[in-house]
């Protein structure tokens, strides 16, 4: 390395020193995922994480689920060659991605209606789906539930949608504000676009039930309304993929224009895979077309063409007979561990006494509980038990084992008593 | 009734398009030179040996689950990948002034400088592209929000070399602080490269115009099959202290086109400056797609950081490598003998993947349709689609296309 002079070292420090991106501010660290990074850096043996929306085992540990081990096995020994996907993404995925949605026999699906494109996940989807309806429908605002998931606002926003909320969840009942949606959706002007999650509420785990869905869909038909369906959880809700899909099909059986947000990360525990798929319900095999080609230059444009490996591996798991009911059977496994992991916690709650009404934590439905805790209450969950959830006093009941199940009960009963 | 009616059907990519074609075509005697893609000498797609190995090794490890990666991806891997572009040894690493961030291959890594720019690059109101360039540039900063987006002189088809002059007096002439995008190497798709001395020149001139560089770096190691040398004009540009960033993409030096494995390379001129960069292009990744997929930055990552697998994929990449280098000289050599009118040197000169034939959008049909013959209508074509058995076809097709409808381009060239 060459010795530099005095001189043209200072000179390359103060070049140095003056970055264009000076004025760049430090990003806040993200509030879900910073959650893990704070309980990785925690050594408190008794931790828990019970913030990130990702399944644990019973013990605690990410699960790899056995029918996907096999199709990643089955797929070695296909030696596939590594060839670029279609802009759309992997065909057998799609097309049984939108099956999986819309009901193996689905009209729109049979019809092909349904113009579908992998997706990078849940979140690709929205995104997708944001800066589409943002190019052709006819406003850009939409108006999702209060509370919805985090992300939704900033991935709506980056797409260049305005946002607004209708209202969906009673801190009172810690359930569905039945009422208060129903009023703030028909206030609605017409052809208003509305977010709707299909099933497993994210953050709150209230979903209506199906007569409250057929009163919500004949409020959507009267208004016009055009449906934004995010469908993170299917199978996950109640264990079963056919009850879990009952709006999205009720919407669709009813003609009702609708756009849906697939995602694989929690039923096939695909996280890191980035499967998802998305659909826009089209009238007719023109539009279909039309449609396609305009949601393949919003992602030539953004990463030319999707991942395979996780979609490969779905596409196994949908498609296989075999390994399909093998993947059924784990999902409703970690369905069911979830609602046992619930019924255990209201009761370590009754167990001590709680004075508090904790029906809500068997009511609600899906990977989270929406505990009713308030940010201190949070805070000292995290700071006295190290139990780290999000400020919302969201509840990843994935996160709860048998054997930690306790700890957690005497944690919430020690803070809210 | 329908909200979508009113959505036209858009033109198909040009690029997928060919393809496309080309699949459709029945002749036994069809050579696909369209898409960017590595062919062995059989016409088959490879799967680097190194990959298959390590793929299969992941596939038997069960301590490995399927967990969410980091917003910014997997962190051996983006520090490998930043390690070969920049050198292990350079300065912006070891003053920690370099920031990686795992994207969804080159494209995404394009994107994310893109919106990172719009949003904190408010001077940066022009970006400058070459003149030609691969056509999804545009498409990707005019997505990302950028208005004002014009060519600099590129391609000279008068030499099939490098419009250096013309380059330099719009670069120059360009408003100080203009968003540049550059090749790091193996132009494409011309595959024409500025020599070092040329880019020495345009790295002075990026400096005193402070304009900001984003090296477009698909084809690290597919010159001269050493990584190192073929980023030079990357190392140029750090040793003279200039920031900037560059999309990187594993799809064609690992072959691992479908597995989206590509990085984002930022140097900054302070440490602090990379970890605002990094928070930041962190929060628009959560809000496009959340977190990148895990398997190529997998893949590439036990490739990089283990000195087998690492010498192996050199060797690997130098078989590809090579097979380009030979494919140039036959090509050359053949249209030699054939006598065909013009100048070919450019066959062995032009870099990468891809040559700039010079062939005109006429003769380009009608290879196409007489002899099954499919590229872009450019003229570019993918040397990985030459083999010993298509040479003579595709030599032919050429020389009979230029005897038959002389082009602007050849004539006037001795």
């Amino acid at each position: 390395m060459q010795r530099v002079s005095r001189k043209s070292f200072v000179l390359s420090r103060q070049i140095r020193s003056a970055s264009v991106w000076a004025q760049v501010p430090l990003g806040p660290p993200d509030a879900i995922l910073g959650i893990t990074d704070a309980f990785k850096r925690d050594d408190n043996p008794s931790k828990m994480n019970v913030g990130v929306g990702a399944y644990r085992d019973d013990a605690g540990k990410p699960y790899v689920l056995p029918s996907v081990r096999k199709a990643e096995q089955l797929l070695i020994s296909k030696n596939l060659d590594k060839e670029y996907l279609p802009i759309s993404g992997l065909a057998s995925f799609t097309s049984a991605s939108a099956r999986l949605a819309f009901g193996e026999d689905s009209a729109v699906v049979k019809d092909g209606l349904n113009a579908t494109v992998q997706s990078i996940s849940g979140t690709g989807a929205l995104s997708l789906g944001g800066l589409f309806l943002k190019r052709f429908y006819s406003t850009p605002l939409i108006h999702v539930p209060s509370p919805t998931w985090a992300n939704h606002i900033p991935i709506l926003k980056t797409a260049g949608l305005e946002i607004e909320t209708y209202r969906y969840y009673d801190p009172n009942t810690c359930g569905f504000d039945f009422a208060g949606a129903c009023q703030d959706l028909e206030a609605l002007p017409e052809k208003s676009l509305v977010l709707l999650h299909a099933c497993a509420h994210n953050p709150t785990g209230v979903d209506p039930t199906p007569e409250q869905w057929r009163q919500l869909a004949s409020i959507v038909k009267k208004k016009q309304i055009f449906t934004f369906f995010d469908m993170a959880y299917q199978g996950f809700a109640s264990g079963d993929v056919t009850s879990d899909a009952f709006a999205v099909r009720l919407f669709t059986e009813m003609g009702l224009p609708l756009v849906l947000a697939q995602s694989y990360s929690k039923n096939m525990g695909l996280y890191g895979e980035r499967a998802g798929a998305f659909t826009v319900v089209t009238s007719n095999p023109d539009e279909q077309r039309a449609v396609e080609s305009q949601l393949k230059i919003i992602i030539r444009g953004w990463y030319s063409n999707p991942p395979r490996n996780g979609v490969l591996i779905a596409s196994e798991l949908l498609n296989n007979t075999e390994l399909r009911e093998d993947w059924m059977k784990e999902l409703s496994g970690m369905a069911n561990r979830i609602i046992a992991m619930r019924s255990g916690l209201r009761d370590g709650l009754a167990k001590r006494g709680s004075s508090h009404d904790w029906s809500h934590i068997t009511n609600q439905i899906g990977m989270f509980c929406y505990s009713g805790l308030n940010p201190d209450q949070v805070a000292r969950l995290t700071n006295d038990f190290s139990v780290y959830l999000t400020k919302d006093g969201r509840i990843s009941m994935a996160g709860v084992s048998s054997t930690n199940v306790d700890y957690l009960a005497n944690a919430i009963h020690e803070v809210s008593k | 009734m329908s909200f979508f009616s009113n959505v036209e059907l858009a033109p198909p990519d040009a690029v997928f398009h060919v393809t496309t074609a080309y699949n459709n075509d029945t002749s036994p005697d069809k050579c696909n030179l369209g898409v960017g893609a590595y062919r062995t000498d059989e016409g088959n797609p490879w799967v680097l040996p190194v990959v298959r190995s390590v793929e299969t090794a992941l596939a038997a490890d069960e301590t490995l689950n399927h967990e969410y990666l980091s917003i910014d991806g997997l962190k051996s891997y983006s520090d490998a990948a930043s390690r070969l572009l920049l050198g292990s040894g350079s300065r912006a690493i070891l003053e920690s002034r370099a920031c990686g961030v795992q994207s969804i291959s080159g494209t995404g890594a394009l994107r994310l400088a893109a919106e990172f720019l719009r949003r904190f690059y408010p001077q940066g109101k022009t970006v400058y592209i070459s003149d030609p360039t691969w056509p999804n540039h545009r498409q990707i900063f005019s997505h990302a929000g950028h208005t004002d987006i014009r060519t600099y002189p590129y391609f000279h088809p008068g030499t099939f070399g490098l419009n250096f002059k013309g380059m330099m007096d719009t670069l120059s002439s360009a408003d100080d602080g203009s968003i540049v995008v550059l090749h790091m190497c193996a132009h494409n798709p011309t595959g024409v490269d500025p020599t070092l001395d040329q880019w020495k020149q345009i790295c002075q001139l990026v400096k005193a115009k402070k304009h900001f560089p984003i090296f477009d770096c698909a084809y690290q190691g597919f010159v001269t099959g050493d990584a190192d040398v073929d980023a030079q004009s990357v190392h140029l540009f750090v040793e003279n202290d200039i920031e900037f960033m560059a999309a990187q993409s594993f799809s064609k030096n690992f072959g691992l086109y479908n597995e989206r494995a590509g990085n984002l390379t930022t140097v900054c001129a302070t440490p602090d400056a990379a970890v605002a960069v990094r928070s930041q292009v962190k929060k628009i990744v959560r809000a496009m797609y959340s977190n990148p997929p895990n398997h190529g930055a997998r893949i590439v990552s036990t490739v990089l950081n283990n000195k087998a697998y690492d010498a192996e994929w050199r060797a690997n990449l130098k078989t590809m490598t090579d097979r380009i280098l030979f494919m140039r000289e036959q090509l050359y050599s053949k249209l030699q003998q054939l006598k065909t009118p013009g100048t070919w040197k450019h066959i062995e000169q032009q870099k990468g993947m891809f040559t700039y034939t010079g062939l005109s959008a006429q003769q380009v049909d009608y290879m196409q349709e007489v002899y099954h013959i499919y590229m872009l209508r450019s003229g570019r074509i993918n040397m990985c689609g030459l083999t010993q058995r298509n040479l003579d076809h595709v030599a032919k097709a050429i020389d009979d296309a230029v005897k038959k409808f002389s082009s602007p381009k050849m004539s006037g060239r001795l």
